[in-house]
């Protein structure tokens, strides 16, 4: 196994399906304002996830571009989390994934930026800017509905609950986070769970929300192994148009 | 209490620009809330280097009814202007 190309289809996929999911809220947003919030993040993903499948495809070295990658690889393909390939479900749910998912991508991201892979860093100090106005903006949102009304402290609660056993499957490493860790490309993602945890913990506090128990974490997505069953349709949906015309251009 | 957020008022200043102009209004729950959405709906294009947003309902506004007495007036006091001065040659361009 091409470990640095592994490595490199997890870091793509999942800014690429948190940006797919994030853009299904464009013309939905609960207001303008965050309506076009949503869609910059979806769009500050997707081009992360053009630099990472970008090199992705060089390092495969079998004459595909980042475009095949995102669009013509199954959902056996994939090495997202699972987390982010779940429905958005309701505005809460969708910011408190957000949440859970930058509270971790900031200080990893920071960490790449000193990446022993030039190629690496540079795409990890460009994303992590982006990253952190994503986390500034998620924990914001969190901590406004889970200190708001009886009613929005319910749906971020009921997010959190949902989303809980999906968190930390970022830390299930395997042979990949090993072999990044070992050639000084990435650090093991359970080096950075104390300060996640950290973060989770203060904003939580802060919106009056209570981190349910337990370490139990779903996994498959990142190793590939297993998704669930809402990926397929995510796909579809994204992969529709170049699939069916694969000879359409702009 | 209404439901709907208040209105702010957004004035940002570009790479060049030496003050801040406005560039249009949002609502926000807050006035940090109200400079994220400032950044979301009005920087989009790298138009900042920073953000000013302030409540509509704090700005006090002179009355379109009262354009006569404030500002006809000075309509015909050309004199005011600077333009009858000679400038030396060595000021140089002003």
């Amino acid at each position: 196994m091409n470990h640095l190309l592994e490595f490199l289809l997890r870091q793509g996929d999942n800014a690429l399906v948190l940006g797919q999911r994030m853009s299904e809220w464009c013309g939905h947003g609960p207001a303008l304002e965050e309506d076009i919030a949503l869609a910059n993040t979806a769009l500050d993903l997707i081009g992360q996830t053009q630099l990472w499948l970008g090199y992705a495809a060089e390092v495969e070295g079998a004459g595909r571009d980042a475009n095949d990658l995102a669009f013509m690889r199954d959902a056996y393909d994939f090495r997202n989390l699972l987390m982010l390939e779940v429905p958005n479900a309701d505005f809460g749910r969708t910011l408190m994934r957000q949440f859970l998912f930058d509270a971790f991508q900031v200080p990893w991201l920071q960490a790449l930026t000193d990446s022993a892979d030039p190629r690496v860093a540079e795409i990890a100090a460009k994303s992590v800017k982006e990253a952190m106005y994503h986390l500034d903006r998620s924990t914001s949102t969190v901590i406004a509905l889970g200190d708001g009304t009886a009613e929005s402290n319910g749906f971020m609660q009921r997010a959190l609950d949902y989303l809980w056993p999906y968190a930390a499957e970022v830390f299930a490493e395997d042979a990949t986070d090993f072999a990044m860790a070992e050639v000084g490309v990435a650090p093991l993602p359970s080096s950075l769970r104390g300060q996640w945890k950290k973060t989770l913990q203060a904003t939580l506090q802060e919106a009056h929300l209570t981190m349910p128990e337990g370490e139990f974490a779903h996994k498959g997505g990142r190793i590939g192994v297993r998704h669930t069953e809402h990926l397929g349709h995510l796909l579809a949906t994204m992969q529709v148009l170049p699939r069916s015309y694969p000879d359409a251009s702009w | 209490m209404s439901k709907e957020w208040p209105l702010w008022e957004v004035f940002i200043r570009g790479t060049h620009g030496m003050s801040h102009r406005h560039v249009g209004s949002l609502h926000a729950a807050d006035a940090e809330h109200a400079i994220r959405n400032a950044r979301d709906v009005y920087t989009r294009r790298n138009e900042g280097v920073s953000i000013w947003v302030v409540e509509t309902s704090q700005i006090a506004a002179s009355s379109p009814s009262e354009k006569g007495p404030l500002y006809d007036p000075a309509r015909d006091k050309a004199y005011r202007h600077p333009t009858f001065f000679h400038i030396p040659e060595e000021v140089g361009k002003m």
